[in-house]
C-alpha cells in the first residue's frame, strides 16, 4: 500500500512546498500588514510624534496653509516655534495632530467591529446552520437586519442615546452580522454532510462539541478574510458617518470628522480634506490587499494554482 | 488484425513536476492500437493510465506535465510534434475522447443536440439542416430512444446512461479512427454499464474504430478487450492478448491484480442460525418531502417497508444500484437520519423514533464505516484523536482510550506509533483501516459498512475485506454490508438482500441467490456483471 500518487499534477495536493519567491507570493500580505502596523504605531505613539493637543482651538490662527510656523508660549513662560505641517482648520486646530490622533479611532472601530461581527456571526451561523428549526427563524431575522441601512440605524441610535464611539460601533456591527452569518451558515451546511462529521455523530459527540471540534475549524479561513473586509468597510463607514455629522462628536479627531470640518472651505483650503483622505484611502487599501492575500494563501483551491 | 495500427505509442515518457513522489508520470510506455481493436489499459490509481490517454489526446496540463521522450503516431503522424492549432483540428475529427463522469462532461445549459452539433460546426461546413440530420443519425446509432425528441433536451433531463450515450454520439459523429475512453462506465450502474460496453463493442465493429479503453476493472477487461496493457507506477509491466494476459499472466504484479478480483461464485458458508437476532427492521420507510409553501409538493419514497434482520456474527449484504435506497437504509439504522415510519429494533429495543438524548446510549452499539476514505476522517485532527473520540465521549479516561486505540491500530495492521499522525499521511486503504479501528473502538454490536471498499484499488480492496471479515469473527459482530458490487457481496456476505427502487425484491442466502435468482431484477443485475463468464485467478501454467 504505497501512498497513492495523484493522477494528474493538478491533484497533487500533498507535494512538498517549493521555496517559491516569498515576496512575489505574499507581497499583498506583507504590504497590507506593514501599512496597518505603521498606522497602528502612529495612533499609539501620537503624543510623541510632534503633535499638540488635537482639540486645542486657536482662533487667531485659522485656515492656514501647511508648513506655516507660529511661536507658542509654553506653560513655564518660555516660547517655542511650532510648525503646522498640514496647516490648521477653520477653528485653528492643528490638522497634523488631528490626523495622527484620528488613526486611533479609525483602527479601534475597524478592529472592534470586525472582531465582534465575526464572533457574533460565527455563533449564530453555527447554530443556525446546524439546527434546522432555528435556521428558518434566524435567517428571516437576518434578512430583516440586512434591510436596515447602517446610516439610518446610526441616526436612530444617536438620537436615542448620544453620539459616541459605542453608538457608531453598534450601528456598523448590526448590518454586518448577517453577512457573516450567511457565510458561516453556508460552510456549515456543506461540512455537516461530510462523512467525518457523521462519524462523530455516531461516536456520540455532543452537538456543541461537534460544532466546535469538527465544523468550526472549516470556517476559520473564510472568516479571517471576511474579517479584514469588514474592518475596511467599518473604517470607511465611520468616516462617512462622521462626515455626515451623525457619528463621533465633532471635537474628537477622526478622519471623517476632519474631512467634515474641511468640507465647507475645501475649494480654497484643500489640505483639510486631502491629508485625512490619503490616510483613510491607504489604510482601507492596505486592509483589503491584506484580505486578498490571506484569501489566496488560505483557500486551498486558489493557492494550488499559484 | 495485421493492419497498420491507428495508434502507435513508442517509448512515451512524461515528466512530473518537481517535488512529486516520482520523477516520471509514465516512463517508456509503448503499445499499439489496430483499427477495430479494443485495447484496455489497466492499472490501479496512480499507475499513469490516465496520463497516457491525456498525452495522446494532447490534453496535458501545460507547464505541469511535459512529454520528454517518445512518440505517439496516429496513422503515421507524430502527435507529440503537433502545434496546439493542429491538435485542435485532430481532436474530435480523428481522435475523440469520452470521460468518466457524463454529468460534468456535458454542458448543463446547452441542449444535447447542440453539443453534438458543436463538433460538426467546428470541423465541417455543413448547413444547419445537414447538421441536424447527422446528429439525429448518430443519436440513432448509439440507440438513444426517440432522437427527434431527445435532440432538444438538456443533460439533466437524461439518465446517466443516456448522457454517456450522448457523449459517445458526440465522440463518434465524425467517425474518428481512434476513440479514447477514460473509465467511461465507472460512474454508471452495472446494468447501464453493460449496455454501454455492448454499445462500444458494436460501434467499433460497425465503424472499425480503434478503441483505447482505460479502466481499473478486470471484469470490464474480460468483457470487451482484444488486448490488454497492464501498467504499474508509470511503466508497462505486461501486455498481450486478453486471453493470454488473463489466463497466463507472466508478471507477478499482473498475477496479484488478477488474483485480487473477487470471484462471482460465493464460497461455501455455514448459515448463521443459532445466534440471536441483533438488528431487525420492521417496515422501515423513509419518505423525502420537498417543496412546500410555493413550490409544488413532491414526495420521494427512498425506502419502502424494508424488513431486514441480522444475527450476531452474520453479514447481511444489501445489494443495489444507485438510487435503490440501500444507503438510506444504512443511514436510518445508524440513525443519522430519522425514518418516516417503521421500527428499527436493536436487540429488541426500538430506536427508530428516539430523540437525540434517548438515542445517545444506543449510539455506541451501531457504528458505521463510510465509502470515501478521504472524507471520513477530519483532516485537521490526528488519527489518535479520531479513534479515541467516541470512547472519551462515553466517559473513558484519555489514557485508557489511547491504550485501546494502540491495540486497535495493531489489530487493523497499522503501526500504533502512528496515532499522532494526520489522515493525509496515510493511503486510502490505510485510512479505511483507521475508520474500521474507529468503529471498533466503540465496541459496537452492529457494524454498518456503507460501500467500504468501492473507492479502493482492487489489491487494497481484498485486504480490507479480509480485515472486515476478520473483525466480524473476532468480535462476533452483526455486519450490514452495503454494496453495489456483486463480486464483493459474493465473497463476504452470508445472506444478501437485493434492493430496487426502495424495496427489497429478493432475499436469501448468498449461495441460493447467486445460484438461482428469482426476481427479474436480480437476474438482470447478474447478467450485467462484467466478466461474469470468466473465472479470475485460475491461471494456466
Amino acid at each position: 500500500m504505497s501512498a497513492e500518487p495523484a493522477l494528474l499534477a493538478g491533484e497533487s495536493a500533498a507535494q512538498p512546498q517549493k521555496p517559491a519567491p516569498r515576496l512575489a507570493r505574499d507581497g499583498g500580505i506583507i504590504f497590507g500588514a506593514t501599512v496597518i502596523l505603521l498606522m497602528a504605531l502612529m495612533g499609539v505613539l501620537a503624543p510623541w510624534l510632534g503633535t499638540k493637543n488635537p482639540s486645542e482651538i486657536n482662533p487667531a490662527f485659522r485656515n492656514r496653509v501647511p508648513g506655516i510656523e507660529q511661536t507658542i508660549r509654553n506653560d513655564d513662560g518660555t516660547t517655542r516655534t511650532f510648525t503646522y505641517r498640514m496647516g490648521t482648520d477653520s477653528l485653528g486646530r492643528d490638522v497634523y495632530s488631528r490626523v495622527v490622533y484620528g488613526a486611533r479611532i479609525s483602527l479601534i472601530i475597524g478592529i472592534t467591529v470586525a472582531t465582534f461581527s465575526v464572533a457574533i456571526g460565527l455563533f449564530i451561523g453555527l447554530v443556525s446552520g446546524y439546527i434546522r428549526w432555528v435556521d428558518a427563524i434566524v435567517m428571516r431575522l437576518m434578512d430583516g437586519l440586512m434591510a436596515i441601512p447602517a446610516i439610518l440605524l446610526a441616526i436612530a441610535l444617536v438620537s436615542l442615546f448620544r453620539a459616541g464611539l459605542l453608538s457608531v460601533i453598534v450601528a456598523i456591527i448590526v448590518p454586518e452580522v448577517p453577512r457573516v452569518v450567511r457565510l458561516v451558515r453556508s460552510i456549515v451546511l456543506s461540512v455537516r454532510e461530510e462523512p467525518y462529521v457523521e462519524a462523530a455523530i455516531c461516536a456520540g459527540t455532543p452537538t456543541p462539541l461537534l460544532l466546535v471540534r469538527h465544523i468550526l475549524p472549516n470556517t476559520i479561513p473564510a472568516l479571517i478574510v471576511q474579517g479584514t473586509f469588514i474592518c475596511a468597510n467599518a473604517i470607511l463607514l465611520e468616516a462617512i458617518l462622521s462626515f455626515l455629522g451623525i457619528g463621533i462628536p465633532p471635537e474628537t479627531p477622526t478622519w471623517g470628522n476632519i474631512m467634515a470640518e474641511g468640507r465647507g472651505l475645501f475649494r480654497i483650503y484643500p489640505h483639510n480634506i486631502f491629508f485625512p483622505g490619503i490616510c483613510l484611502a491607504f489604510t482601507v487599501l492596505a486592509v483589503n490587499v491584506l484580505g486578498d492575500g490571506l484569501r489566496d494563501r488560505l483557500d486551498p483551491k486558489l493557492a494550488r494554482r499559484v | 488484425m495485421a493492419d497498420k495500427p491507428v495508434l502507435d505509442v513508442q517509448g512515451l515518457t512524461v515528466r512530473l513536476p518537481r517535488g512529486a513522489d516520482r520523477v516520471n508520470a509514465i516512463e517508456n510506455v509503448s503499445f499499439a492500437v489496430a483499427p477495430g481493436e479494443i485495447v484496455c489499459v489497466v492499472g490501479e490509481s496512480g499507475s499513469g493510465k490516465s496520463v497516457t490517454a491525456h498525452t495522446v489526446m494532447g490534453l496535458l496540463p501545460p507547464g505541469q506535465l511535459t512529454a520528454t521522450a517518445g512518440r505517439a503516431f496516429l496513422e503515421g503522424d507524430d502527435l507529440l510534434t503537433k502545434t496546439s492549432a493542429e491538435m485542435r483540428k485532430i481532436r474530435g475529427d480523428r481522435i475523440s475522447m469520452i470521460f468518466q463522469e457524463p454529468m460534468t462532461a456535458l454542458n448543463p445549459v446547452m441542449k444535447v443536440g447542440d453539443q453534438i452539433a458543436e463538433v460538426l460546426d467546428i470541423h465541417t461546413n455543413l448547413s444547419e439542416r445537414e447538421r441536424r440530420a447527422r446528429v439525429l443519425a448518430v443519436m440513432q446509432s448509439v440507440h438513444l430512444p426517440e432522437p427527434e425528441r431527445l435532440i432538444d433536451v438538456y443533460p439533466h433531463q437524461l439518465s446517466g446512461g443516456q448522457r454517456q450515450r450522448i457523449m459517445i454520439a458526440a465522440a463518434l459523429v465524425l467517425d474518428p479512427v481512434l476513440l479514447i475512453a477514460d473509465e467511461p462506465t465507472t460512474a454508471l450502474d452495472v446494468t447501464t454499464q453493460a449496455q454501454i460496453l455492448k454499445l462500444i463493442k458494436e460501434l467499433r465493429e460497425r465503424r472499425n474504430t480503434g478503441v483505447l479503453f482505460i479502466t481499473h476493472d478486470f471484469g470490464v477487461v474480460a468483457e470487451i478487450a482484444h488486448r490488454v496493457v497492464v501498467m504499474q507506477h508509470g511503466r508497462v509491466v505486461e501486455q498481450g492478448r486478453t486471453q493470454d494476459v488473463l489466463r497466463r499472466p507472466r508478471d507477478e504484479y499482473t498475477r496479484m491484480l488478477i488474483r485480487s478480483v473477487p470471484s462471482l461464485s460465493p464460497p461455501a458458508r455455514e448459515p448463521v442460525t443459532a445466534t440471536p437476532i441483533v438488528l431487525q427492521t420492521n417496515d422501515l420507510t423513509k419518505t423525502y418531502v420537498s417543496g412546500g409553501l410555493f413550490a409544488k409538493r413532491r414526495e420521494v419514497q427512498a425506502v419502502k417497508q424494508v424488513n431486514l434482520e441480522v444475527r450476531r456474527g452474520e453479514t447481511l449484504g444489501v445489494v443495489g444500484e444507485s438510487g435503490s435506497g440501500k444507503s438510506t437504509v444504512a443511514r436510518c439504522i445508524a440513525r443519522l437520519i430519522e425514518p418516516t415510519d417503521g421500527a428499527i429494533l436493536i436487540e429488541g429495543a426500538d430506536v427508530a423514533k428516539l430523540g437525540p438524548r434517548a438515542l445517545r446510549p444506543h449510539r455506541k452499539r451501531v457504528q458505521i464505516v463510510f465509502q470515501d476514505p478521504y472524507r471520513s476522517l477530519n483532516p485537521r485532527r490526528t488519527v489518535g484523536a479520531a479513534i479515541t473520540e467516541g470512547p472519551v465521549n462515553f466517559g473513558m479516561a484519555e489514557s485508557e482510550a489511547t491504550e485501546r486505540a494502540r491495540n486497535l491500530m495493531r489489530l487493523v495492521g497499522l503501526d500504533p506509533d502512528s496515532l499522532t499522525r494526520f489522515p493525509h499521511q496515510f493511503s486510502g486503504g490505510q485510512r479505511q483501516r483507521i475508520c474500521i479501528a474507529r468503529a471498533l473502538a466503540m465496541e459496537p454490536e452492529i457494524l454498518v459498512a456503507d460501500e467500504p471498499v468501492s473507492a479502493l484499488d482492487v489489491s487494497v480492496q481484498a485486504q480490507v475485506l479480509t480485515l472486515l471479515d476478520d473483525v466480524r469473527k473476532r468480535f462476533n459482530l452483526a455486519v450490514l454490508f452495503i454494496t453495489h458490487d456483486l463480486r464483493v457481496a459474493a465473497q463476504v456476505c452470508d445472506r444478501i438482500a437485493v434492493m430496487h427502487k426502495g424495496e427489497v425484491v429478493e432475499e436469501g442466502t448468498t449461495a441460493a441467490v447467486f445460484a438461482a435468482p428469482k426476481h427479474d431484477y436480480t437476474r438482470a443485475l447478474f447478467d450485467s456483471a462484467p466478466g461474469r463468464n470468466f473465472e479470475f485467478g485460475k491461471f494456466e501454467v
